[in-house]
């Protein structure tokens, strides 16, 4: 009883903190100057707050059935959100999109 | 590892992913899941899928105990330092593009240092090529972090190179 | 605790949103659908154990799977204009 008190707490830490991540992800998305930026930030809600979530939920469920489809979903966002992003950021940068950099390279610069 | 080897573990995976998605032992279901399990390594073997490419369980043991557990603690660490440029004020970023030559040797590998790059947050890698790298990172000091004989670049390096002698 | 979970995730997927109508390029708009894909896909998770309805997790999975698959898609016809190729 009182062990599955302490898994309770654990999972809720866990939720909530994946939360936490999450919406600071998505504020991220709003305030980054330019697009490469902005995948940074997502990335945060993509790993950790998705991560720290089903990890809450996991704990709920144990070594189960619902258990198992968790890890499937954790592993699917561990293999396939990198290569979103990269597809997404190479796309941008054929596309012609410039990063807006600290100091930059030689050419134009764009950061004030 | 011999082909032969590879193709029956792919078989076994198959398995075990349409049981736990179906999750009744029924006997029926149970017969079903072999036959598409079966169906689906008949398709990987034509495709010529089923290589070291497609299905790198050789590197799953190395991964699995060495490889993910620093990598997850890297995710952790970083996440913490994006989420605190987040919520600062003034939002201290400084992006920087990097060029760097990987260490690694095979396909695999490069894949594997890529998605790491990109799976840690503050860092992407833009392009990727066996020659080069170009990697766009959040701040100068998450750009520090990712190059030739870097952390992750070693352990990766390791990961792929790790299980040569068994094959 | 699930609630507050789901209310997270809605709030980000709001702030997505809001991304997606301001963003100035369309690789804005697409990472702002990312995001709102991979939050749609945790939510279905959290409402099922909300509901005490562990199954919605199969519907989580096709979710992910539909949201990467998408995104590629979409991609793939920016930058061929069509999806019947072979790329490269």
């Amino acid at each position: 009883m009182n062990l599955a008190l302490i898994i309770d707490l654990a999972s809720w830490v866990c939720l909530l903190a994946g939360s936490f991540f999450c919406v600071v992800g998505g504020i991220g998305l709003l305030r980054m100057p330019d697009f490469y930026t902005r995948v940074h930030a997502a990335s945060l809600t993509d790993t950790l707050g998705a991560g720290l979530i089903l990890l809450g939920l996991l704990l709920q469920a144990g070594f189960t059935l619902v258990g198992a489809k968790l890890v499937m979903i954790g592993l699917l966002i561990f293999f396939a959100s990198p290569t979103g992003s990269h597809a997404l950021t190479r796309a941008a940068l054929v596309r012609g999109i410039a990063p807006q950099l600290a100091d930059p390279p030689e050419a134009s610069s764009s950061k004030p | 590892m011999p082909g032969s080897w590879r193709t029956f573990s792919l078989f076994l995976f198959l398995l075990l992913f349409w049981w736990l998605l179906s999750g009744m032992p029924a006997p029926f279901l149970l017969a079903a899941g072999v036959g598409s399990a079966l169906l689906v390594v008949w398709f990987a073997r034509r495709l010529n899928i089923d290589d070291h490419e497609g299905h790198p369980v050789h590197l799953a043991w190395h991964a699995l105990f060495f490889y993910w557990p620093w990598l997850l603690k890297e995710i952790a660490v970083s996440a913490w330092q994006v989420c605190r440029i987040v919520l600062d004020p003034k939002l201290p970023i400084s992006p920087t593009l990097v060029r760097f030559k990987p260490s690694q040797i095979t396909d695999v590998g490069l894949v594997i240092h890529a998605n790491s790059i990109t799976l840690t947050p503050g860092t992407i890698s833009v392009e990727v090529s066996r020659e080069e790298f170009l990697v766009h990172a959040l701040t100068r000091e998450g750009a520090a972090g990712v190059q030739a004989g870097g952390a992750m670049d070693r352990r990766v390096s390791a990961l792929e190179s790790w299980p040569r002698m068994f094959s | 605790m699930f609630a507050a979970a789901a209310i997270a995730l809605l709030v980000t997927a709001a702030l997505a949103l809001a991304r997606a109508a301001l963003g100035p390029t369309v690789f804005d708009r697409l990472q702002a659908a990312n995001t709102i894909g991979t939050c749609a896909m945790l939510l279905v998770a959290v409402m099922g154990f909300l509901n005490g309805r562990p199954e919605f997790l199969d519907l989580a999975i096709i979710y992910g799977l539909l949201n990467v698959i998408g995104m590629v898609a979409v991609l793939k016809f920016f930058r061929k204009g069509k999806l019947g190729e072979a790329d490269e």
